[in-house]
């Protein structure tokens, strides 16, 4: 009983706690020296001061001691000491910036911020309160529900494979929420409920809608990326809202989860009104255990905080292919964030190897070259925590000239793509199209496609075709839906031949809806998620298989196992359908008009039953009987 | 007679033949009216491709048929033309059975003529007349244009009316086992059948010459003997789709879904869009007022018409077919096939003439005004709910209008057909 009341007592704090933090929405620059003063209050008071301001001390000394650490880390002399369990628990915070110019003349700029602990909420008996760099909000979330892996993404816009090229960490437009709970939890459901709760008031998103109705446990698509293999897909969930509009208020709470909020680092670019001024935005939360060393022996938990923002500043800037950092963000770097072991900006130079495509001025002497996405990229590389590489101005503009027109861009070798056909508002059908460019090899796809049970879908009716011949999945995993309780859910491994569109069609009735089970404003039609492509892609050149290696964080989210191939993750567009809608204005006339038909059919069976056949003996009429009244007093016969 | 029947018989195989070849086939069985979330080909398939799959069809909320159903198609799939090309055609050789006997109770009735008053001979129908009702109960039914539909569009609503159609048989024939087991299979098949059990029982009593008294030992005898085989086939059909399917789960995927009424697709019924706009607190209490109205007239009706259980067959059907939650034409088509049996009814109906014209334009109307919402999109779902309520109303007033008949024709079979005033002048008759 007290067990329950102390978690009763948690769920409050986290409700309060995102309440607050849900009324500070609207004022971004207030609300970020509350949080900080709440993070000193809840966090650890040793590291900030309760005032809200990081003495400068402190600074200087954290500044120090990351470099050091830096330092040891370059040597490759992994300090031993700091891996022991006797020690407190390790923790460290990364920051990363990559910026690619895209062929299309968009600019792609990707944030990731990494936390790392080395503590395991998990564990029996042990309740860990001592928070440094991890958000206390989340860790609680993760030990109060088992979550053993938790990927919650949040994007504006559509990524366009075939302008743009893979991104770093791939997300549908709208949320997506998918966890894995640890396998002790019972009651998956019930914990998959509060959590989502729990999340949208840390969010301050509409994660609430999510309940069984969108939820599906895919078999095959969604494996965890952290340690352990579990299998046993009962233990996960998954939804997306492909409706939910990401702005501003979802940014803040999102931005105070980082070490230094808005105040220090990358994070100061993160400046809403220029980052939703744009193409594409996408943000995300991804939490999940990982191995601590080389051996593995012990766990550690990853918080990876990533931001993805495409600039349209091609058509902003009058026809000119020039960016800068002010131009995008409208703040150029001055720091590092003082808690960051690194913090590094990286520029894609691969297309540009003798400079005669663009010019990125400050030149940098740094280059790294990072194998991603099946590629080998080259980048110039600004390490923020050196202070030569804020020059004389104390400050870090990058800038990005172009001298001439883009080359070709290197084809994405997958790449999907989905509408419905058909007319009318009874039935539908879903087109998926795959499309594997690669020019000589076949490689296995996982599809992957969950439809709300108003669409009534028809598997009978599915078609996988590839070269105009049939391409038989070898692999089904079809779970059908139920009026109101759960969606249908779709997955297929398909092998696509090389070079080839294989195209994907299933049938689906429209259902008619109670009136109220509408959205508001019915007509603008019902959204349907994206479908997941999950592939394991051949690649042009080696993938780098040593996961322990120090790598740029955007090439380390996804763990390589072989070196031929590598994993992407491909969204189609979500669907928007129309279905048939009553009308909402006369729920009383139909009432009425319904029950009088009934009661017409009752009426006349209820007459025929109780009455009988008689002999109509019509009555005198008015007149007749009072001349009878007078005749009968004068004993005259009466008229009849 | 054998040869106008042939004539016909192959008539109507060959206009199903020449739909089920040609390009509107498909069209048809994608009509509203014409198939329901119950009887759809296109989910006997999907229930199908399900089990081929490996998942249970009654996991889902698309294929509602029974077990009985999955398993009969299981095999005959690759044949379904043929099925629904004899569903009809045992209904057709049904049809020839059950005037032919059932008029030949009437014969002897006429024969019996000196019982009635004299002036009621021209009631009684000569035997000439009754030589071509088979045939005209046989045309009216397959040459049916709804039954036509609905055998294109290869609904399983034919099987199901086959069913009905051989209880019925087996009931004229006076097999109490046959009609049983049959009426349970119907029963098993779509739940309303369940309210022929009292004019079944009411032949049987009246065949046997037992008189319907709650205080007589054999009146209960066999009644129970009858329910008896009623129940125990009904539990021992339920019993082996447990053991073909091994769980439970087709109850409330077939039963759950008849009376909870789920899916909100128009169709020809009065359930959809009133359950469609209904508020979310009355939705239950309307649900069980519209579902007893389907078997609650047994009862009075029964009462009132125990002398006549055929007539009563008839009424349960049309009242089934009228309030059930997801009827489609193939229903309304059985109850219409009677109607030619009842042709000596015909000079007591009322508005048979506003009838036959509201059920005609319903029917034109029906895919017009669908078109103008679903495709269209220049009407909305007022206009296609407003010919439901309008044919429904064509409907009731059509069965109510051949059960005044009926009672009329027996009232002056007792007191004679021209009947007088004291006073000599022509009277009319009330109901009172």
């Amino acid at each position: 009983m007290a067990a329950h009341r102390c978690g009763l007592s948690l769920v409050f704090i986290l409700i309060f706690s995102s309440l607050a933090c849900h009324s500070s929405c609207d004022s971004l620059e207030n609300a970020n020296e509350d949080t900080e003063e709440k993070q000193s209050v809840s966090d650890t008071p040793r590291e900030v001061n309760s005032d809200g301001s990081i003495a400068a001390e402190d600074l200087n000394e954290r500044r120090g001691r990351s470099t050091d650490a830096e330092l040891d880390r370059r040597d490759g002399t992994r300090t031993s000491e700091a891996l022991t369990p006797a020690a407190a628990a390790r923790d460290e915070f990364q920051e990363e910036l990559v910026i690619r110019p895209l062929h299309s003349g968009d600019i792609y700029a990707s944030f990731q911020f990494r936390t790392l602990w080395d503590t395991d909420f998990l564990q029996e008996g042990q309740k860990v309160s001592h928070y440094r760099l991890f958000p206390k909000s989340l860790g609680q979330v993760l030990s109060k529900f088992s979550v053993r892996e938790l990927h919650i993404s949040f994007t504006q816009g559509f990524w366009r494979t075939m302008q743009w090229g893979q991104p770093f960490i791939p997300s549908p437009p709208g949320a997506e929420l998918w966890v894995w709970f640890h396998d002790t939890v019972s009651d998956v459901d019930g914990n998959w409920k509060e959590l989502t709760n729990v999340l949208s008031g840390i969010f301050c998103a509409s994660l609430n809608f999510i309940d069984l109705t969108n939820t599906v446990q895919p078999s095959a698509s969604f494996k965890p990326l952290g340690l352990g293999n579990a299998t046993d897909h009962r233990f996960l969930r998954y939804a997306t809202l492909p409706r939910e509009i990401v702005c501003t208020e979802n940014l803040t709470p999102w931005k105070k989860l980082l070490p230094c909020g808005s105040k220090a680092g990358l994070a100061v670019l993160l400046k809403s009104e220029k980052l939703f001024h744009s193409s594409f935005h996408s943000q995300a939360v991804h939490i999940r255990p990982v191995c601590q060393d080389e051996q593995c022996t012990s766990k550690a938990w990853e918080l990876r905080q990533t931001l993805n923002v495409v600039f349209d500043l091609y058509t902003a800037g009058q026809g000119k292919k020039e960016w800068s950092l002010f131009k995008m963000f409208s703040r150029t770097l001055t720091e590092a964030c003082p808690l960051a072991t690194s913090s590094k900006v990286y520029v894609d130079i691969t297309d540009n190897p003798e400079g005669e495509l663009f010019e990125l001025s400050p030149a940098t002497p740094l280059l790294s070259q990072a194998v991603v996405l099946g590629d080998r990229r080259t980048y110039s590389v600004f390490d923020l925590t050196r202070a030569e590489t804020f020059g004389q101005l104390r400050s870090l503009n990058l800038l990005l000239r172009w001298k001439g027109d883009g080359g070709e861009m290197l084809r994405p070798l997958l790449h999907a793509e989905r509408y419905v056909a058909g007319f009318g508002l009874q039935t539908g059908e879903i087109h998926t199209v795959i499309y594997n460019n690669h020019p000589y090899r076949a490689f296995p796809v996982l599809l992957m496609d969950s439809v709300p049970w108003y669409l009534q879908l028809y598997i009978h009716t599915l078609t996988v075709t590839s070269k105009s011949r049939d391409n038989k999945p070898s692999y089904i995993h079809y779970q059908p839906a139920k009026d109101r309780h759960r969606p249908h859910l779709l997955e297929m491994l398909i092998q696509l031949p090389p070079h080839s569109m294989t195209e994907v069609t299933v049938q689906f009735e429209r259902a008619l809806l109670k009136w109220t089970e509408y959205t508001p404003d019915p007509n603008h039609g019902f959204y349907v998620g994206s479908s997941v492509v999950s592939a394991l892609v051949p690649s042009m050149v080696a993938m780098n298989t040593n996961f322990t290696q120090d790598q740029p964080l955007f090439s380390s989210f996804v763990p390589v196992k072989e070196e031929s191939s590598y994993f992407v993750r491909v969204y189609t567009e979500p669907l928007l359908v129309n279905l048939p809608t009553p009308d909402f204005s006369m729920p009383y006339n139909v009432i009425c008009l319904t029950c009088t038909v009934v009661a017409v059919g009752y009426g006349s069976f209820y007459n025929l039953l109780t009455r009988t056949f008689q002999v109509d003996e019509p009555s005198l009429p008015l007149a007749k009987r009072l001349a009878n009244l007078i005749r009968r007093i004068r004993g005259v016969p009466l008229l009849t | 007679m054998a040869a106008p029947l042939t004539l016909l018989l192959i008539v109507a195989v060959t206009i199903r033949a020449v739909l089920f070849r040609s390009s509107w086939a498909e069209l048809i069985s994608e009509r509203v009216e014409v198939v329901s979330p119950l009887n759809a080909w296109k989910r006997v398939v999907e229930g199908l491709a399900l089990l081929d799959l490996g998942v249970s069809p009654y996991s889902g909320d698309v294929f509602h048929e029974t077990p009985f159903m999955i398993y009969l198609f299981h095999f005959v799939v690759d044949y379904a033309e043929i099925v629904f090309m004899v569903s009809p055609g045992l209904v057709f050789c049904l049809s020839r059975f059950l005037t032919s006997l059932y008029l030949f109770r009437k014969q002897k009735y006429a024969l019996e003529s000196d019982r009635y008053p004299a002036d009621c001979l021209e009631l009684l129908r000569s035997p000439k007349e009754m030589f071509y009702i088979p045939l005209k109960v046989a045309m009216f039914y397959l040459l049916n244009p709804f039954t036509i539909l609905s055998c294109v569009a290869k609904s399983t609503c034919g099987l199901n009316n086959a069913i009905i159609a051989l209880f019925i048989l087996c009931t004229l024939k006076g097999s109490a086992l046959l009609s049983g087991i049959l009426l349970a299979l119907a029963t098993y098949q779509s739940i309303y059948p369940l309210t022929l059990f009292a004019p079944a029982l009411l032949f049987f009593l009246q065949r046997l010459y037992i008189p319907v008294n709650l205080r007589r030992s054999s009146f209960w005898f066999f009644t129970l003997q009858y329910a008896f085989i009623y129940v125990g086939s009904l539990v021992v059909i339920t019993g082996l789709s447990f053991f073909l399917l091994g769980s439970w789960d087709f109850i409330p995927s077939v039963y759950g879904f008849i009376f909870s009424v789920p899916d909100l697709t128009p169709n020809i019924g009065l359930f959809w869009y009133f359950f469609a706009e209904m508020f979310e607190h009355f939705r239950l209490f309307f649900i069980c007022v519209f579902q007893i109205n389907v078997f609650f007239y047994t009862i009075p009706l029964s009462i009132k018409l125990k002398e006549h259980p055929v007539f009563l067959i008839f009424m349960q059907i049309a009242i089934i077919s009228i309030f059930k939650s997801y009827p489609t034409v193939g229903d309304v088509a059985l109850y219409m096939a009677f109607l030619p049996a009842w042709s000596h009814l015909y000079r007591f109906l009322r508005n048979i003439f506003l009838v036959s014209c509201v059920l005609l334009a319903c029917s034109a109307l029906f895919p017009v005004l669908w078109h103008l919402w679903i495709y269209a999109g220049s009407a909305n779902s007022n206009f296609y709910y407003a010919i439901t309520l309008l044919f429904n109303f064509g409907q009731i007033l059509l069965v109510s209008d051949y059960f005044y008949a009926y009672l009329r024709r027996e009232h002056h079979l007792t007191h004679g057909l021209y009947l007088k005033k004291k006073d000599g002048t022509e009277a009319t008759l009330v109901l009172k």
